[in-house]
């Protein structure tokens, strides 16, 4: 299917997909065979050559979610064999090679799965419930001003690390579709700490986590049950350490929300 | 919304109460064996354990109201958390897959029921003693003369029926499983767990839960095995 070299064996594989017309219609599984695979081949670049087949017979090509191939925009999103983004650790469906897998293999493609994320089609979801938990929160009001100034505002070293962690966060939802119970507590708390890890962060740093935790609740994920399946899929390797720190922000900014005096003149000039 | 609506109504909110009832809870199954353990030595003392708890009166009824009700939001919250995730994913994927959840911890539910269904039958059975209304009667005395009730002869005569024993035996193991889980993840939920301490943690769960397990089951096992015998 693709150049390969003499030494790299090729090899069949059968792909099980989910075909979905629409968000109405019932989903089923469809195989579709693929021959000399080359196992050079990114998982995707797979999805391409049969989707070229199945354009040239005139069927409908699958449907599915991929923008920069690689793992660095969060777009891809295929469950692979049950674990989102398929084999491997630290790694988007994008960084997926079929030397991953054996001649023979079925390999089961379906969509994240999801209340909060709805099948668009095949294995497209909406995923846009981020964007709100986003918007809730995910922001600093702070005038960051130019490079010279980034250097009054001192920040440590291990702070600084910290939030690097958790801002690698591409947002891509695989945590979500791990997760036994369909929960976005990694994706909020790597928002959440990301944020609140920094200097900039803390005027809004009690707002934000409660905003954004409210939003996600009504967004329709799921409640964390600590099993960690989260960050075992995470293409960033994002731990769930941050999920505790959450936690601990959040109950944190809900008693100081209801029980800190607020200011008889709110809202005035002074 | 006040601070318990919000902790009611929010993910995070519930998982804090289910956190905080659970170590109250722990608290609570560590102290009961504590107190239990006393039946392997002479009768006076668990006679005389028991009487002091009883005779706090008020006080007993003010701790007895705490538990239950940690026990009823322990278990109302759960059943809203577990609704609300079936609710999240009620499609599941056609392979089923998992990375590292732990036995323990995908069987909270089932595991939380039995040991409730014992529970109920506990406090009928011990507490509340319908079957054995003479379990109430202050027939032992103590060193001073008191008249007490004979704790010793109710667990005795209680554990000598091998049904019980067994579902108590089950139940204890239940609960050891459910602790196994709940332990390590009520530190979590409080917002306290990080890698730096995860193994120490999780090194004394399984420590504390074998050691709760099989200090449970000696209790009926030495009843039965005639070890721990009726002393009048």
């Amino acid at each position: 299917m693709v150049a390969s070299t003499p030494s790299k064996k090729l090899f069949s594989v059968t792909l099980r997909v989910w075909r979905q017309a629409n968000p109405d219609q019932p989903g089923k599984f469809v195989d579709y065979p693929a021959h000399n695979v080359s196992p050079d081949m990114s998982f995707l670049e797979l999805l391409d050559v049969v989707n070229d087949g199945l354009t040239v017979s005139n069927a409908e090509p699958i449907a599915f979610a991929h923008d920069c191939r690689e793992g660095i925009c969060g777009t891809c999103s295929c469950t692979i064999n049950g674990k989102p983004h398929g084999p491997g650790k630290g790694v988007a469906t994008c960084q997926v090679y079929m030397r991953s897998f054996q001649a023979g293999d079925v390999i089961v493609v379906e969509p994240f799965r999801a209340t909060a994320f709805p099948i668009i089609k095949d294995l497209v979801t909406e995923r846009s419930a981020f964007d709100k938990i986003q918007q809730a929160g995910g922001f600093i009001s702070a005038r960051t001003g130019a490079a010279p100034d980034a250097n009054s505002i001192l920040v440590s070293k291990a702070d600084a690390d910290l939030a690097m962690d958790a801002a690698a966060c591409i947002g891509c939802g695989a945590c979500v579709a791990a997760c036994k119970n369909a929960s976005a507590m990694l994706f909020v708390a790597a928002k959440v700490s990301h944020l609140g890890l920094m200097p900039q962060g803390q005027p809004e740093r009690d707002r934000r986590v409660l905003a954004m935790v409210q939003t996600m609740d009504e967004a329709g994920f799921g409640n964390c049950t600590n099993q960690y399946e989260c960050s075992a899929v995470c293409p960033k390797n994002i731990t769930h350490d941050f999920i505790a720190r959450l936690n601990r922000d959040y109950v944190g900014a809900l008693f100081r929300s209801k029980l800190q005096p607020v200011s008889t003149s709110a809202g005035g000039g002074a | 919304m006040n601070i318990l609506g919000s902790l009611f109504n929010s993910s995070i909110g519930k998982k804090f109460l289910m956190a905080l009832t659970g170590l109250v809870l722990f608290g609570f199954v560590t102290g009961h064996l504590l107190g239990n353990l006393q039946i392997f030595l002479p009768p006076q003392k668990i006679n005389a354990y028991g009487h002091m708890l009883e005779s706090l009166g008020a006080g007993l009824w003010l701790v007895r109201l705490f538990l239950l009700a940690c026990v009823l939001i322990h278990v109302w919250v759960a059943i809203q958390l577990t609704r609300e995730n079936s609710a999240a994913r009620p499609v599941n994927y056609g392979v089923d897959h998992t990375n590292r959840a732990s036995l323990a911890s995908r069987v909270m539910a089932r595991t939380g029921l039995v040991v409730l269904a014992f529970l109920i039958y506990h406090l009928l059975d011990f507490t509340l003693r319908v079957q054995h209304p003479e379990w109430s009667q202050r027939s032992f005395a103590l060193a001073d003369g008191t008249l007490v009730r004979d704790v010793h002869t109710m667990m005795v005569q209680g554990f000598s029926r091998p049904g019980v024993a067994l579902f108590y035996i089950l139940a204890v193991g239940l609960l050891s499983y459910h602790l196994a889980h709940g332990v390590v993840s009520l530190v979590q939920t409080l917002g306290f767990k990080n890698e730096r301490w995860t193994r120490g943690l999780e090194c004394f769960a399984r420590v504390y839960c074998w050691g709760y397990f099989l200090l449970n089951a000696a209790i009926p096992l030495a009843i039965l095995g005639g070890w721990v015998k009726a002393h009048v």
